[in-house]
């Protein structure tokens, strides 16, 4: 039963063969037996979700259930929980306890879903491996000594390792689809405002979108429906119809037309990785899509105008930790004047990575240097977004890798962060455009799992989600248990 | 030399919506610390700001009674810094793009007609209070103010003088109290203001180095401010130095201005545009709607009482000062027959001096419009005398009743037969035979004795102006 996905879970639950309760138990059973050693939890709510889950037996045996009434989930420690620490993987929030929900928590717990804990994540969501944790680096399933990516990394082992279902996720450049390819899940990043960012720890506010970690596109589709839609608490969040994402995906692939961006099959490409897509983008084709050759010309400049604008943003976001309401404080916080309780709060609460780009950010928005970094950066954006638009006059989605790379080696990039900020390569151009973008298991380079990824125009999920669907029903990628997690405890 | 000053104002305006400018909080005035700031306003981790519309609204209407354009897109942006009374480490504000701007604004200085450029207005959310006092050593914060929508007005350098920098936070309070989008209470620091001074030699295009006079909050501190810097600054050209670019705080108690301490370096407010807040568009059909709302204006009320009313300039700049008092004065003339110069006379003096008595608001007041038409017009006909009828009033204010039923009650009609009155006269005239035979010698200033004498007599009643004419006919 654990390494159902979320679709069969949900209707065995329905059918009564199982109870929420049975389901979360053995959940829990499996994150006690594998978590020490993969440290995807950063907090585990046991009791509140056999409370959860109680309540949610109780509602299917009313009949007044949803689809995802008594499944188990995770959600990303960057969604504000009440009543349950958040802490965004820092020691700054390490003592925060949320006083409200996030509203996709508060979404899916409406719909009954049973929260079993919330998943660890590279620190405020900067980083690309999860290392910059405060609570460690969460280890790869399919090899311990590799990084799941990040920085919804907890999310991605856990769904890999069958420790629950599905997870939520959150995706600024990638922090979605990259651990999803590097842990062999399937992962989406819906339009930017398609899901309210409301409760959400900002880190960049115009990329940051929240989404889901799951083994399948039919199983995004279930949490996409419960947590899409406009919420009057997020300005940006996009007042559009939520369409029946489970119906669409079962529609026809007809007249398909899929763009593939030739320059992002280049030397980057590890050789592992173009093999496994180059089979996949076939598969497609079989099924019916026809590709089209197409260049994403500026492809190149979204790392650099990445790094100012989401830094940029992250500055100034994350100016309110400053341990004066709620958050760290240090011991010696009082020993100074108010500039040293500022230095000593931020100094010893945040990590390597959150400084350098609360520096980076804070550089580029200085007088003298905004119009040549960030002005520039914005530009930057127009002309990424205009090469989209171009593309999606021909094409109905672009696909292509997630990574250049399968997972790599715990400690491998942290000395480089220049690096490290090269593996968004492929997928941070979705994020600067704001378009829905996917990462599919589609094969392996060795025994590391590789995505594909798929991007679309805006509100194009339903088309994103039915392409995986119909590519999952002839594969069985998205299936694959890693070795020693597949057996029932 | 001659000198000539150059003076800006930022006037900041607390806009009376009934929540703040992004959260649904309460902006209510002095309530206990930190009972009116939620997640929002205290910056916790994951809230976001959602625009008050009602405050878009008040700061058309007015960019619209300030001849401003009304940007059709503007901007948010984010104010970088650190203060344990900012929660997010930034105020959200306008920088590039305000809501509205290139504006005027006619004010009257001595008795000249001055147009005042409006460079812009923008939107913002106030701060928080830090209270240094009472906590040992600490701080404490107040977040109640948090989030609190401001329009920061910027007028161009166009005032010349002290007394015109008091005339224009005049003029714009009294307008932002009209539109109805302030309370301008200045004790609870909903108008503020700080004041950007220079000096040049007179007939000089080119500006002098200025200063920013802060912490103004009351008309005469402004003013009274301004003038100090002005000499200030004169004295330290006059005597060969150069005037230093810097903030100053304006200390009423000693009247000084003293530069601010530990600002070597300017700040850099790191400003971009908030992503978390869409641009707010505005288009003409709101624009117009604004529009057709607004009010009739002070300039406008003004020179109709002036002209409808036949009053003086002093007169109705006093009347239309506020919108209370101009709708009291209106409304005491349509329930009178009296004139309204009579009506405005007593508006502005004894009324006025009840409501200072009393502390009291124009729409406090203990008598009503129409009781005071129907004492003037007891007055215009003759009924009491005016001296009467600030005893009927005083009665009145004090709830004895109706201003007829006073006047009847304690008899206060005028008495006007002559046969009553030459009775009067008759006896202080056989009562004081020294006076008359001084009067009979030419010395006719002792008639104001005898008028005093009668009125004494009648207790106040007696028809003044008949009183006069048979006294000099019984003494001549």
């Amino acid at each position: 039963m654990h390494d159902k996905t979320l679709a069969l879970t949900a209707r065995a639950l329905q059918a009564g063969e199982i109870s929420s309760v049975e389901l979360t138990n053995r959940c829990l059973e499996r994150i006690r037996r594998f978590d020490e050693s993969l440290n995807a939890f950063i907090t585990v709510t046991g009791d509140r979700a056999l409370e959860q889950a109680a309540a949610a037996d109780r509602r299917i045996a009313a009949g007044d259930a949803t689809a995802l009434t008594g499944i188990p989930i995770a959600h990303k420690d960057i969604f504000c929980t009440a009543g349950i620490r958040t802490s965004c993987g820092s020691r700054m929030l390490d003592n925060f306890i949320s006083p409200y929900d996030a509203t996709v928590v508060e979404r899916l717990s409406r719909a009954g879903a049973v929260m079993l804990g919330k998943t660890n994540m590279d620190e405020f969501a900067m980083g690309s491996s999860n290392e910059t944790s405060f609570y460690g680096a969460v280890h790869n399933p399919w090899d311990r000594d590799k990084v799941p990516g990040g920085s919804s990394g907890g999310s991605a082992a856990a769904v890999a390792a069958r420790l629950v279902p599905a997870a939520t996720g959150t995706d600024t450049g990638g922090s979605i689809r990259q651990p999803a390819a590097l842990a062999g899940v399937t992962g989406l990043k819906p339009t930017y405002g398609r899901v309210s960012r409301y409760g959400m720890v900002a880190f960049a506010s115009s990329l940051d979108q929240a989404g889901t970690l799951t083994q399948t596109a039919e199983d995004a589709a279930l949490l996409l429906e419960a947590m899409a839609g406009c919420d009057s608490r997020d300005s940006t969040s996009l007042d559009e119809p939520v369409p029946d994402y489970s119906r669409a995906i079962g529609e026809p692939l007809e007249g398909l037309t899929i763009g593939v961006p030739e320059n992002f099959f280049d030397d980057g490409l590890d050789a592992g990785n173009a093999a496994a897509l180059t089979e996949a983008l076939g598969e497609l084709e079989r099924l019916g899509a026809k590709l089209k050759s197409i260049r994403l010309d500026n492809v190149h400049l979204s790392v650099p105008a990445y790094y100012v604008v989401a830094p940029a943003e992250a500055s100034s976001n994350l100016s309110r930790f400053d341990g004066v309401r709620y958050g760290y404080r240090s011991p010696e916080a009082m020993a100074g004047d108010l500039n040293a309780f500022y230095r000593r709060n931020r100094g010893e609460g945040f990590g390597a990575e959150v400084k350098r780009r609360i520096l980076i950010g804070a550089w580029v928005l200085s007088t003298g240097y905004y119009d040549a970094y960030y002005l520039q950066a914005q530009k930057v954006r127009q002309l990424i977004s205009g090469d989209f638009a171009r593309a999606f006059e021909d094409v109905d989605i672009v696909a292509g890798p997630t990574t250049p790379t399968p997972a790599f080696g715990i400690g491998q990039k942290t000395g480089d962060p220049v690096q490290m900020y090269l593996n968004d390569i492929y997928t941070i151009g979705a994020n600067l455009a704001g378009l829905p973008a996917m990462s599919v298991p589609c094969g392996f380079s060795g025994a590391l799992p590789v995505g594909l990824q798929l991007i679309g125009p805006h509100l194009s999920e339903a088309r994103l989600l039915q392409t995986a669907h119909h590519f999952q029903r002839e594969t069985d990628w998205h299936a694959r248990v890693p070795p020693g997690y597949g057996e029932n405890p | 030399m001659q000198y000539e000053a150059v003076i800006g104002l930022e006037i900041h305006a607390q806009l009376a919506t009934e929540s703040k400018i992004f959260s649904g909080a309460a902006t209510r005035y002095g309530a206990p610390p930190n009972t009116q700031a939620c997640l929002v306003d205290l910056g916790y981790p994951g809230v976001l700001p959602v625009l008050n519309r009602e405050a878009v609204r008040m700061a058309v209407r007015f960019g619209l009674a300030t001849h401003c354009r009304i940007a059709e897109r503007s901007i948010f942006a984010r104010k970088n810094y650190f203060y344990p009374d900012l929660p997010k480490g930034y105020q959200i504000s306008q920088y590039e793009l305000p809501i509205v701007h290139g504006g005027y604004i006619d004010v009257i200085c001595a008795d000249r007609v001055k147009r005042i450029g409006i460079t812009r207005a923008h939107l913002e959310e106030d701060a928080g209070k830090s209270l240094h006092e009472d906590f040992q050593g600490m701080s404490g914060i107040d977040l109640n103010r948090a989030g609190t929508p401001l329009l920061e007005i910027v007028s161009e350098p166009d005032m010349r003088s002290a007394a015109e920098a008091g005339a224009y936070m005049r003029t714009i309070h009294t307008l932002v109290r009209y539109l109805g989008i302030s309370d301008g209470n200045m004790q609870e620091g909903s108008y503020r203001c700080d004041a950007n001074v220079s000096i040049r030699p007179r007939g000089a295009t080119e500006l002098g180095t200025r200063t920013e006079l802060k912490n103004l909050n009351s008309f005469r501190f402004v003013e009274k401010a301004i003038e100090i810097e002005i000499e200030r600054q004169i004295d330290i050209v006059e005597s060969g130095g150069t005037v230093v670019q810097e903030t100053r705080l304006f200390d009423a108690e000693r009247g000084e201005t003293r530069a601010m301490r530990g600002k070597e370096e300017a700040e850099d407010y790191r400003y971009f545009p908030d992503p978390d807040l869409l641009p707010v568009s505005i288009d003409s059909a709101l624009v117009d709607e604004l529009r057709a709302g607004l009010p009739e204006l002070p300039v406008e009320k003004r020179e109709r009482f002036m002209a409808q009313y036949d009053l003086s300039a002093y007169d109705a700049d006093i009347l239309t000062a506020s919108r209370p008092l101009a709708d009291y004065y209106e409304d005491c003339v349509r329930h009178s027959r009296a004139r309204p110069k009579l009506a405005a006379n007593w508006v502005i003096g004894d009324l006025a001096a009840a409501l200072n008595r009393a502390d009291l608001e124009i729409g406090e007041s203990r008598v009503g419009a129409a009781e005071l038409g129907a004492l003037l017009d007891r007055i215009e006909s003759g009924t009491i005398s005016g001296k009467i009828a600030k005893e009927v009033f005083e009665a009145v204010w004090n709830g004895e009743g109706g201003v007829d039923e006073i006047i009847e009650r304690r008899g206060l009609r005028q008495i006007s037969d002559s046969a009553s009155i030459e009775a009067l006269v008759d006896e202080v005239v056989a009562a004081n035979p020294a006076q008359v035979q001084q009067y009979r010698d030419g010395r006719t200033q002792v008639l104001g004795f005898f008028v005093g004498q009668v009125m004494k007599a009648s207790k106040g009643r007696a028809n003044p102006r008949q009183v006069n004419e048979i006294l000099r006919a019984k003494l001549g």
